[in-house]
């Protein structure tokens, strides 16, 4: 067996090291060209700069975007971490009729089209003459992200045994005590995968905060304004590459903290 | 503690009234208190999910003038619909796309499931955190990355024509279908590999050994195994990057051109420019029909297929 | 002291637990033992308050149970894999339920060291659960429980992770200490001879039902259903008519084994079917015909198993399709004419040995 797979290590390992570098290639060209001083994003190079970096952060309105971002963002982690994993436990603990088909509700906004979502959103809203605003994309955010942090939270809440839950009852706690001393220290990288991953989740997204916005934005719907004036753009570089970075370390960050302690085999292995 | 007759407490006695009963009801319950929990995000979904949904279903029968709605029952939109070409012929081309993205992307997904499910002993978390880590980054961003690659005064031309490979940019890399498709199949590749992964991550081992053992080659146990036991995984990952493939617009607008324009964009335009928002909310309607119909019978025929194999 | 009234649980469509009906005595060692899926476990978890019954009520010393949640009953439980909290530490999982006793920390750190040394673990305070084997984790779970001096602790086959040695070593530390600390104790196991060594009584359960409730030696001697003659060790049975009766001794006519004579304690009628029941230690085997026996039958030996301190036989019979299981102890080592097949046998019986059993 060992003779068979040495023989086959070069074919996939290879094809796997290119499949990475596919993900990753184009994503690594925008930190690349956001050091670059040409004001066209095209090879050969010109000169090192952080005249983007600078023309950035002299940016009142990117500034106020990005605020508004990190304000929904922190809104919305909480928030859904918190319905996630009262739905988390809902769903792993107790035996409710209709369990599968509850779940495949809740997961329901995570392959609808957001365009569609969008728009819908848009429409009750107008319809009920409700002003649009970031509390509105907040809460179109949470549509989304609740799914996921019950997700993260089943992954793992299965993971242990339903057992400590009982015990912590029979020696003497209420439902809350036990959740508190047993359950919640036992989650507790969950929460942290959890609100980290929707805080990034909510950061990054687009579609909704578009439709959902008006005269504050958000930063992504700020860069999606901005790309259709080319002499903005290299700022746009500047920008996206620095989320990029702060996002990839959250999110690393995220995932080990998520996936510590529990057996790969996940049911879900989301 | 050494001897016995130790002093043990006694438990409570409560009154005999509706509140101890209804209390007893409650405990004795396991569905209620479930549900309970679970009301606040089910809550959540139906005034967000539901009721959106149902008032998109009810707009797409109204008409619009200028600013007002016309809140008559009308079926206009829908004829509209079959009686302008160009909405069905972007739909089937919408659907087109999506169709190759997932095929490309499940396609290039599965190896990769498979190395990391089959060929990595230690530190699959770290080949699984390396994986969905660009997913989880700014799509917009990702998006825009490919713009900057594929424009005819872009990264990869200016590249080629720096190391003398071309002389004149190559044309066909942006702004058409081609490179919505590359576009998506990038964007959506980590997401594909997940469901692939955990699928051929749960297979027994030992079913693989005992086909050895009875004889097959390692591509006809492949071949025989582990792909049909897979299967659920490959139905898993198709559905979650066909169906929201489909009304995708951000896309189609950065990179796809006059040509590439999918449904998304034009129902996005219903919301904006074409201010005709019930005919937007019918042509999501249809469009989602479409998309639940085409996916009930994808269904079928792998459920078909499942049991000509078995 | 704990009572089931009509108790009835359904999961769905499925009946766990059927119209059970049983008390359990103060300080008694009480095990409910069955295969895997009768109902036993459900049984308990509805007395510890994880199960609600669907109908019917539990009693605590005639206090209903149905309105009090599992943290206020006068009940603790150990789990089947301990659900020893990772988190926390010998102490820290010992103390876990004595937050609320209102002790303070000096008395509570005393009676800790106390029960550390009742379970023979002192001086493992703080070491953390993955540091500990099962047995001592077993035994933790125990101090956990017993630290809160409940009136009935229930074990949910807590031995059955643990390697043969070990588990017997640990039955005779939980019996002594049942009998030391003298709380009742509710066990359940699907192991029949863990049952026979720790009862005070054991109740015998089959999907869902309660078939009976008896001590270990009645229920091994004088069983009252063939389930639970079968179940407990291994049991001859023949099928067989009454032909006389007469209050002390009746006669029975077997197809297998002829004539049957048996002690019985009761007329039963004439004419009528009746299950022969005899334990395979209670047949003697002999290679020539015993003169004096009353119950004697011829047979043909068959295979044999060596287990060391006795042997199974296997002994064919004319009118029988199964062989006979015999067992002896290996008190001489006439061991090789035991192990030569296809000799003609004598078996042999005493009247008093012989268990009538109601006809399938």
């Amino acid at each position: 067996m060992a003779y068979a797979a040495r023989r086959r290590f070069d074919g996939f390992t290879i094809y796997a090291v290119a499949y990475l570098v596919f993900i990753y290639l184009p994503v690594l060209f925008l930190p690349l060209f956001s050091f670059n001083s040409s004001r066209y994003i095209a090879f050969p190079l010109k000169e090192f700069t952080l005249q983007w970096y600078e023309e950035m952060l002299n940016n009142p309105s990117l500034i106020e975007a990005l605020l508004n971002s990190v304000k929904i963002g922190v809104a919305v982690a909480i928030a859904s971490t918190l319905m996630g994993t009262l739905a988390a436990k809902a769903v792993t603990r107790y035996r409710i009729p209709g369990r599968g088909p509850l779940i495949g509700v809740i997961m329901v906004p995570l392959v609808i089209p957001e365009i569609i979502m969008g728009i819908a959103l848009l429409i009750v809203l107008n319809l009920g003459g409700i002003d649009l605003s970031l509390v509105t994309v907040a809460l179109g955010h949470m549509l989304l992200c609740v799914p996921f942090s019950m997700l993260v939270m089943i992954s793992r809440m299965e993971g242990f045994d339903k057992n400590m839950e009982e015990a912590a009852r029979d020696l003497g706690e209420n439902s809350w005590g036990a959740f508190w001393r047993v359950t919640f220290p036992l989650v507790l990288p969950g929460i942290v995968a959890s609100l980290l991953l929707t805080f990034t989740i909510s950061f990054d997204e687009f579609i909704l905060a578009f439709f959902l916005s008006s005269t504050d934005v958000t930063l992504p719907v700020f860069i999606w304004s901005s790309l259709r004036f080319p002499r903005k753009i290299p700022a746009i570089l500047a920008l996206g590459a620095t989320i990029l970075v702060v996002s990839f370390v959250v999110v690393t960050f995220a995932e080990w903290f998520r996936r510590r302690g529990v057996h790969v085999k996940t049911d879900t292995g989301v | 503690m050494a001897n016995s007759a130790l002093p043990v407490a006694d438990a409570t006695t409560p009154a005999d009234n509706i509140v101890t009963r209804l209390r007893s009801w409650y405990l004795r319950s396991e569905a209620v208190r479930g549900f309970s929990l679970l009301s606040p995000t089910m809550l959540l979904m139906l005034l967000m999910l539901a009721m959106p949904l149902g008032v998109l279903f009810t707009l797409s029968f109204w008409e619009q003038e200028y600013l007002d709605f016309i809140k008559t029952f009308s079926l206009k939109n829908y004829t509209a619909f079959f009686e302008k070409r160009i909405y069905s012929k972007i739909l089937i081309k919408s659907i087109g796309i999506s169709s190759m993205v997932t095929l490309a992307t499940v396609l290039l997904a599965y190896p990769m499931a498979y190395f990391i499910a089959f060929r990595v002993k230690r530190n699959k978390l770290v080949w699984l955190i390396l994986i969905t880590v660009p997913f989880w980054t700014s799509y917009l961003l990702r998006v825009f990355a490919w713009k900057i690659m594929l424009g005819y005064n872009g990264v990869i031309n200016s590249g080629l024509k720096g190391l003398g490979l071309i002389s004149e940019p190559l044309e066909f890399l942006l702004y058409n279908p081609t490179s919505v498709v590359i576009t998506l199949a990038h964007a959506w590749a980590a997401f594909a590999i997940l469901p692939i992964y955990v699928s051929l991550e749960k297979i027994d081992r030992s079913l693989l050994e005992a086909a050895r053992d009875l004889g097959e080659n390692a591509f006809m146990t492949f071949l025989r195994v582990t792909l049909p036991l897979s299967m659920p995984g490959v139905i898993a990952a198709s559905l979650l990057v066909f169906i929201p493939t489909v009304g995708d617009y951000v896309t189609p607008a950065l990179v796809g051109g006059p040509t590439g324009i999918m449904i998304g964009n034009i129902i996005q335009s219903m919301f904006g420019k074409a201010q005709n928002w019930p005919l937007g909310a019918a042509l999501s309607v249809i469009s989602m029909l479409t998309v639940t119909l085409l996916v009930c019978l994808f269904l079928w025929l792998s459920h078909i297929f499942k049991k000509h194999i078995a | 002291m704990i009572r089931f009234e009509a108790v009835r649980k359904s999961f769905g469509h499925f009946r766990a637990v059927n119209d059970v009906t049983l008390d359990i005595r103060r300080g008694e060692f009480f095990s409910l033992l069955g295969p895997s899926g009768c109902g036993k476990t459900t049984l308990l978890r509805m007395v510890a308050g994880f199960e609600a019954p669907t109908s019917g009520e539990v009693y605590i010393d005639d206090q209903p149970m149905s309105v009090i949640p599992p943290n206020h009953r006068p009940v603790n439980m150990v789990f089947q894999n301990y659900a020893i909290f990772p988190h926390l530490d010998v102490r820290g999982n010992i103390a876990f339920g004595l937050r609320k006793s209102g002790l303070s920390k000096d008395e509570q750190s005393k009676q800790i060291d106390e029960i550390l040394e009742l379970i023979k673990l002192p001086g493992f305070g703080s070491r953390q659960a993955d540091q500990l084997s099962g047995g001592q984790r077993q035994r933790v779970a125990l101090a956990r429980a017993l630290i809160k001096k409940p009136k009935v602790l229930l074990l949910d086959e807590p031995l059955g992770a643990l390697d043969k040695k070990l588990r017997e070593q640990m039955q005779i530390e939980l019996r002594s200490l049942q009998q030391q600390v003298g709380i009742t104790f509710v066990f359940v196991t699907h192991d029949q001879e863990e049952a026979l060594t720790l009862s005070d009584r054991i109740a015998v359960m089959s999907e869902g039902s309660v078939l009976e409730i008896a001590s270990p030696t009645e229920l091994y001697e004088t069983p009252k259903t063939s389930f639970v003659a079968d179940f407990i060790g291994t049991m001859n049975f023949f099928e067989g008519k009454i032909t006389t009766s007469d209050g002390q001794n009746t006669n029975i006519e077997t197809p297998a084994l002829g004539s049957v004579h048996a002690t019985t304690g009761g007329q039963l009628a004439a004419g009528s079917d009746i299950l022969v029941a005899i334990r395979p230690e209670k047949l003697r085997l002999q290679f020539e015909r015993p003169p004096q026996a009353k119950n004697i039958a011829l047979g043909r030996m068959g295979p044999s198993a060596y287990l060391g301190d006795r042997s199974h036989l296997y002994v064919q019979l004319e009118n029988r399709k199964e062989p006979v299981s015999v067992a002896l102890q290996n008190l001489e080592s006439s061991a090789d004419r035991i192990r030569t097949p296809d000799q003609d046998v004598w078996l042999s019986w005493s009247p008093e040995s012989v268990v009538l059993l109601p006809a399938q």
